[in-house]
């Protein structure tokens, strides 16, 4: 898509002069990393979100075949609750991360809203797998599959693959402990408020 | 107050209980709408969909090549037996006969996703149980399995070796070394599995009796695989319609006749060591042979129906396919082995309690994407 | 591929099952199996007598299929017997589009009560003395029968 796959933050890419890679037919509002600071993080903050990036505990919610692979992830060769990850919870009102494994379907994307509309804030998304990122393999010549998870609810990382591997997830999930940690509690925006304001399909 | 007398003075109502979609254990998103009455299921009706992603109406515009990679989707746990199903089928078609090697290398890759779909049944059927030991130990030595795909397929979950016509590359020079010492460490680990859930009290007294299927139950229902296996039904399509290099290999049909939830237990373990010594006549002498007879490119079936069945961990899977003749298929229906499974859940759940329900779905052994397709 | 064991066979299942309705029309072109093309109205009939005669005894379904084939909808039986081990393929369709109604045989073989369930969802066939006719894999108010050939939907598909 134009992006050279070794950088990865905007930030990056501005250095050199190149623009924002976001495509024209992107579904609601993007909502800047860091939600609110960039670059100045008190004392407070830092410690608020050192113990927040620690300790995020998932909810149950695998679909298909994405699944395994984070059923893997969990398992004993690759673990992810060396990083804080510990268990996963079952009841939504318990978790504070959602990591969408698997394709959604018209049939399942109400209950999916009502799941995130249970957590408690702070709350954060991972879509992994192609599926939930785009509606992978099932795009074309499918009448019942959502194409993509953030038509639902807004995501901050998005993991490629069909299925990642658990090393990718595992990235992935760093990922999200770093953008926590840039968070700053004065400017941050109710990801909710400005996401139903923008076009929902 | 005896339990009579209860009953007699005081009124009971019946109410609803909704087992959502998102559920632990409800091995992916399935709905279960449950009449209750105090603690005993009184009707339980199915509510699928949630994954439902219209595998049958995409194939109707895809090449004969692209329809083996959505099979691989849709029970991901058999992803190889899936494949191979549609390879047969696209190859009575055009009347293909594949080499010996092809034939063999298929079927051990076949056993070993049998082995690791059964693994990964063990370690969450005791988690829904209870114990949490058995899904470390059981995930411990699927990673090996999947190492052993890794080095010779690329992929973990969904591979696509199998093509219609053969395979698509050769396998690794190192496959059967390694494929021989994932089999003798199992030996040794199948007896550590037997000592930690089949002996146990609290095992046995949760599935003995429960879940009652009778052989003519089993047969007017459809039911299929271990399910159909553990009320003696003799199901096996390997012995029944042999195919790859089924006919070459002397292996015992596991049959049990109880029909309770144990007996399906033990149908599955006895399956993982029949799985073994499959793998263990064939490896050694796998013989020399074109890995694909060609093909065109552009693959056209004469007109016609076909249909071929295959033996997956599950159950039978039929493939059936209505050609007229062009390059997409007219009409493709994929006959999964657990919707007609779940067809039994309401039968035989007349009495019980909601934790037997977890139980016997524990021993039934779904995979929600196959049966929604 | 026949081979001569099979062919024997079935010519006598076809000698057998043609005394059993009327206006039967057997076929053997295209398929391995033998097909046995019923009218609508002597379905339940034939149904009945293929599992309950000795020499037939075809007790187990193991395919029951929806199709279109164009102009006519229909379902398609592959039927097993588990004891005698020899398989038949019955074919029914209707040439009503607008309200297509068959016959449900889930009292002869159980599993098709949720077979037909999936059929009535994608093609909009209902069956008679069907003990709960509702939609299964689609939302209740969706519009439509999916797998039909003629069905569109501007919306969901993106057709490539």
């Amino acid at each position: 898509m134009g992006v050279d796959n070794k950088k990865r933050y905007l930030s990056q890419l501005e250095a050199e002069g190149l623009n924002e890679v976001v495509p024209d037919d992107f579904p609601g509002k993007i909502i800047p990393g860091g939600n609110g600071g960039n670059i100045v993080v008190t004392t407070l903050d830092s410690v608020i979100n050192w113990g927040r990036s620690n300790s995020l505990w998932s909810l149950y919610f695998g679909t298909s075949c994405c699944a395994i692979e984070m059923m893997q992830t969990g398992a004993a060769r690759n673990d992810y609750s060396r990083f804080g990850f510990e268990v996963a919870r079952a009841s939504a009102r318990q978790a504070d991360l959602i990591i969408i494994a698997g394709t959604i379907v018209n049939k399942m994307g109400p209950v999916l809203r009502r799941l995130y509309d249970q957590m408690a804030e702070p709350k954060y998304v991972i879509a992994m797998g192609a599926c939930a990122i785009s509606g992978g393999p099932f795009y074309y010549n499918s009448y019942s599959v959502i194409k993509g998870a953030d038509h639902v609810i807004p995501v901050d990382v998005y993991v490629p693959g069909c299925p990642p591997r658990p090393e990718a997830l595992l990235e992935g999930m760093i990922m999200l402990q770093k953008k926590i940690k840039t968070e700053n509690m004065s400017k941050k925006v109710n990801p909710i408020d400005g996401y139903d304001e923008g076009d929902i399909v | 107050m005896t339990d009579q007398e209860v009953n007699t003075k005081m009124k009971t109502e019946e109410y609803f209980v909704n087992m959502g979609p998102q559920h632990p254990a409800a091995h992916g998103v399935l709905r279960l709408l449950l009449t209750i009455d105090g603690e005993i299921i009184k009707n339980v009706e199915p509510d699928l969909g949630y994954i439902h992603r219209s595998i049958e109406k995409m194939c109707e515009r895809d090449s004969y090549q692209q329809i083996v990679h959505l099979t691989d989707r849709m029970d991901y746990l058999s992803s190889h037996i899936n494949n191979e199903a549609v390879c047969l089928t696209v190859e009575k078609g055009l009347e293909i006969e594949v080499s010996d090697r092809v034939k063999v290398i298929r079927t051990i890759v076949g056993e070993l996703t049998r082995l690791a779909s059964h693994q990964l049944w063990w370690g969450v059927m005791g988690m829904d149980l209870g114990a949490l030991t058995t899904y470390f130990y059981a995930f411990r030595d699927r990673e090996l399995i999947n190492d052993i795909f890794e080095e010779t397929c690329g992929a973990r979950l969904t591979m696509n070796y199998f093509v219609p016509g053969g395979l698509m590359y050769d396998i690794h020079p190192n496959f059967v070394k390694r494929t021989k010492e994932f089999i003798a460490h199992f030996r040794t680990k199948l007896p550590e599995y037997d000592r930690l859930l089949t002996g146990n009290v609290i095992f046995e007294k949760r599935m003995k009796g429960i879940g009652l299927l009778t052989k003519e139950d089993a047969i007017a229902f459809g039911a299929t695989g271990p399910v159909a296996r553990g009320s003696g039904f003799a199901s096996d399509i390997r012995k029944k319609d042999p195919y790859s290099a089924y006919n070459k290999v002397d292996f015992k049909e596991a049959l049990f006749t109880e029909g309770d939830s144990y007996a399906r237990y033990k149908v599955r373990i006895m399956e993982m060591w029949e799985s073994m010594s499959i793998i263990e006549q064939l490896i050694d002498n796998i013989p020399e042979g074109n890995i694909k007879e060609p093909t065109k490119a552009v693959i056209k079936l004469p007109k016609g129906e076909f249909y071929q069945r295959v033996e997956t961990a599950r159950g039978e899977l039929g493939v059936y396919i209505n050609s007229t003749g062009t390059k997409n298929p007219y009409r493709v229906k994929f006959r999964s082995p657990g919707f007609s499974n779940l067809s039994v859940l309401n039968h035989i759940s007349k009495g019980v309690k909601i934790a037997d329900l977890v139980a016997t779905m524990a021993s039934f052994d779904f995979v929600i994407p196959d049966i929604d397709r | 591929m026949i081979n001569q064991e099979n062919k024997m066979k079935n010519e006598d299942l076809q000698n057998i099952i043609n005394g059993l309705a009327e206006n039967l029309e057997f076929s053997e072109e295209g398929s391995e199996f033998l097909n046995v093309i019923v009218p609508k109205e002597s379905l339940y009939n034939l149904c009945s007598q293929l599992k309950s005669k000795s020499d037939l005894d075809f007790d187990y379904a193991y395919c029951i299929t929806g199709m279109d084939w164009g102009k006519e909808l229909g379902v398609i039986y592959h039927l097993e017997s588990t004891t005698l081990k020899h398989k038949i393929v019955v074919k029914v369709m209707t040439d009503d589009r607008e309200n297509p109604t068959l016959d449900s045989v889930w009292d002869i073989w159980r599993t098709a009560e949720f077979h037909e369930l999936e059929v009535y969802d994608f093609f909009g066939v209902k069956f008679n003395n069907h003990p709960g006719l509702r939609r299964l894999f689609l939302t209740p108010d969706w519009d439509g029968w999916p797998l039909r050939k003629d069905y569109v939907d501007e919306a969901n598909m993106i057709v490539k």
